[in-house]
C-alpha cells in the first residue's frame, strides 16, 4: 500500500500451499517473484476452493521470514466464527503480517471436505468491517478493548470484474470500500474488454483496484478456466492459440512458445488496462509457474 | 409447515424389537406431508408385517391427535389409550415425540421420521422447499421478502458472492436418500441475486446497497425459551 499510496504501479503475487507441513516448494516460488524485483508482495491461499491445506497464516509468516518478500494474509469467513478471527488477526499482527485480504471463502461442499460444518458467522464485507476497527479503534466487534498496540494491517478484499450485472458488483463494492477495503484483487480476467468496463465502472470508488490474470502453463489450464471457473471468460482466440501450441511434438518447443505467448498477450492487456486511472496494479495469479512473471513485466515496462 | 422424512423402517423396527404392544401415533398439526390416522393406519400394518417376516410379533395401535407438540392435549387425550402400551411411535415433527416422553417419562418414544425444515409445499408437483430457520430476527423486511438466511448456502448479509453465475448458486439442492447419500442435484437460484432483481423491480436498490452489519447470533442460539404471559 505505501508503494500505490507513492503512485507506483505494483504487482502481486500468488502462492498457494498444499495440505502438507512441508513449504520448501512454495518459499522457491516466494524466491523466484521475489528476484523479479518488482513483485512487491505475494498472496498466500487460504484453503482455497475449501481444499484443506495448511495454515495461510503460518504459512505467510514462514515464507516472509525465509525469503523476505512481503505476504498478503487470505482469511477465509468459512471456517472460523469472529472469535477466531480476531485471533487470528492478532496472532498475525503479532507475527509482523502487514496486509489481509478478507474473503467470505467458497462453501465447504465445493471443496474436499464437504461434511464440514460451513461457519460464515461473518461474511467478508463484515471481515473488512471487523479488521477496520481492529486497526482504526482498536476494538473487536464487540467494543472489547485490544491491548496494547493496535495491528496494522492494509485491508484487503476481493472483486468478481465477471459479475453479471457488473452493478450488482459495484454496489457491492461501494459497500465494501465503506466498511474499510483499502484495495481490492480482482478475480481471474482473460478478456482485457471486461477488465476495462470494469475498471470505468469502479472509478469513483476510493480503493486501489489490481486486476488479477492467470497466465496459464498448459492449454489443459486455459481450457480449464474456459470450460470449469464459472463466470471467467476465456478469449476464443486465446485459447485456440493455446490449443495449436499444445499439438506441437516437442515438449521444451511448447514450453517456449507457450511463455512466449503469455508473454506477449498480458503484455498487451497490462499495458491497456494500465492506462486506466482506477488500476493500480496487477495480481499475477501464476501458482507454480513463477518464472513467467518476471519477463511479463520486464516486457511492460520496457513500454 | 413442519417438513418431516420418514425413517428407514428397518431402523424404525430396531427401535421397537424389544417391545410387544406399540401405539402408533401421528399428528394433525402442522407436519408436511400428512402424518395423521391414515399413515398411522400404514405404519402400523407396515411394522406389523415387517416384525411378522422376522419371526416377531408386534402388535399396533394406530391413533392420532390434534398437536403433539401441545403438552395439555397430550395428557387430556392420550392418557386413556395407553393401558398395556409398551412403547410410542411418533410419527410427528422431534417437537411432538419430545413432547410425549416429557408427558408420559414411564413409557419409551421413538421418532418414526426425520424432522428436516420449516417449508413450504407446492402441491402440483409434490415439491416441498425450506423457507425459515427460525432465526428469531426476520430480516424479510428489508430483502424484498426473500431470506438470505435460509436460501443463501452461506446465509450472507452481504451477497451475492462469487459462486453466483447466471443468477445461480454454486451448490444446488441435493436430493438424498434414506441414508443420507447424495442420489440427485437440482440447480437453485442465488438468494441474493433473486433480492436484488425484487428489490430493484420495487424501487429499492437502497436497501440492497445497504451495508448489513454481522448478526446478533445470539438471538437463535439455542436451546431458546420464550415467555408469553
Amino acid at each position: 500500500m505505501k508503494n500505490i499510496a507513492e503512485g507506483k504501479f505494483v504487482y502481486t503475487g500468488e502462492l498457494e500451499p498444499h495440505k502438507s507441513t512441508d513449504l520448501s516448494d512454495v518459499i522457491e516460488w516466494a524466491r523466484t517473484l521475489k528476484a523479479t524485483g518488482k513483485v512487491v508482495a505475494a498472496n498466500v491461499t487460504d484453503n482455497p476452493q475449501s481444499v484443506g491445506a495448511i495454515s495461510s497464516l503460518v504459512a505467510s509468516y514462514i515464507i516472509q521470514r525465509e525469503t523476505g518478500l512481503e505476504t498478503i494474509y487470505q482469511l477465509r469467513c468459512s471456517d472460523r466464527n469472529r472469535l477466531a478471527l480476531v485471533s487470528d488477526l492478532l496472532g498475525a499482527a503479532a507475527l509482523g503480517l502487514r496486509n489481509v485480504l478478507a474473503l467470505t471463502g467458497d462453501h465447504p461442499k465445493k471443496g474436499d471436505t464437504p461434511e464440514a460444518m460451513p461457519v460464515f458467522d461473518l461474511d467478508g464485507t463484515q471481515l473488512v468491517e471487523l479488521i477496520h476497527k481492529m486497526v482504526y479503534e482498536g476494538k473487536d466487534l464487540s467494543g472489547n478493548k485490544i491491548h496494547g498496540p493496535r495491528p496494522q494491517f492494509n485491508i484487503g478484499a476481493a472483486a468478481n470484474p465477471n459479475f453479471k450485472p457488473l452493478e450488482v458488483e459495484v454496489l457491492k463494492l461501494e459497500r465494501k470500500a465503506e466498511v474499510g477495503a483499502d484495495f481490492f484483487q480482482t478475480q481471474v480476467i482473460f478478456d482485457v474488454n471486461i477488465a476495462l468496463e470494469f475498471l470505468d465502472a469502479v472509478n469513483h470508488i476510493k480503493a486501489a483496484f489490481l486486476i488479477g490474470i492467470f497466465p496459464p502453463r498448459s492449454y489443459k489450464q486455459a481450457e480449464y478456466f474456459a470450460k470449469y471457473v464459472p463466470g471467467v471468460q476465456v478469449p476464443e482466440e486465446f485459447l485456440k492459440t493455446f490449443e495449436k501450441i499444445s499439438e506441437l511434438p516437442d515438449k521444451n518447443e511448447r514450453r517456449r512458445k507457450i511463455d512466449e505467448y503469455n508473454i506477449e498477450y498480458f503484455t498487451d492487456f497490462i499495458k491497456k488496462v494500465k492506462k486506466k486511472p482506477a488500476c493500480k496494479g496487477i495480481h499475477i495469479m501464476a501458482v507454480g509457474y513463477p518464472e513467467v512473471v518476471g519477463p511479463i513485466i520486464e516486457n511492460v515496462e520496457k513500454g | 409447515m413442519i417438513i418431516t422424512k420418514e425413517k428407514p423402517l428397518e431402523e424404525i423396527l430396531g427401535f421397537l424389537a424389544p417391545y410387544t404392544n406399540v401405539l402408533v401415533l401421528g399428528c394433525d398439526g402442522c407436519t408436511q406431508p400428512p402424518r395423521g390416522l391414515k399413515q398411522a393406519k400404514i405404519y402400523a400394518m407396515l411394522i406389523e408385517m415387517a416384525a411378522e417376516l422376522k419371526q416377531k410379533v408386534i402388535k399396533c395401535k394406530a391413533a392420532t391427535m390434534a398437536m403433539q407438540c401441545d403438552n395439555y392435549l397430550c395428557l387430556t387425550t392420550l392418557t386413556s389409550q395407553l393401558n398395556g402400551i409398551d412403547a410410542i411411535l411418533s410419527i410427528a415433527c422431534g417437537v411432538g415425540v419430545q413432547t410425549l416422553a416429557e408427558v408420559f417419562p414411564h413409557i419409551p418414544v421413538y421418532p418414526g421420521q426425520n424432522t428436516v425444515f420449516v417449508g413450504s409445499q407446492e402441491r402440483e408437483n409434490g415439491k416441498l422447499y425450506e423457507r425459515c430457520k427460525a432465526c428469531g430476527d426476520c430480516l424479510l423486511g428489508e430483502t424484498g421478502g426473500i431470506c438470505p438466511v435460509t436460501l443463501c448456502a452461506k446465509g450472507l448479509m452481504n451477497g451475492p458472492c462469487g459462486g453466483c453465475v447466471n443468477g445461480k448458486c454454486e451448490v444446488p439442492f441435493e436430493i438424498r436418500d434414506e441414508k443420507g447419500k447424495v442420489i440427485k442435484t437440482v440447480e437453485r437460484d442465488c438468494a441474493w441475486y433473486l433480492i436484488y432483481e425484487r428489490l430493484k423491480k420495487l424501487g429499492r436498490l437502497d436497501l440492497f446497497r445497504k451495508y448489513r452489519p454481522p448478526r446478533n447470533r445470539a438471538v437463535s442460539g439455542s436451546p431458546r425459551l420464550l415467555e408469553v404471559v
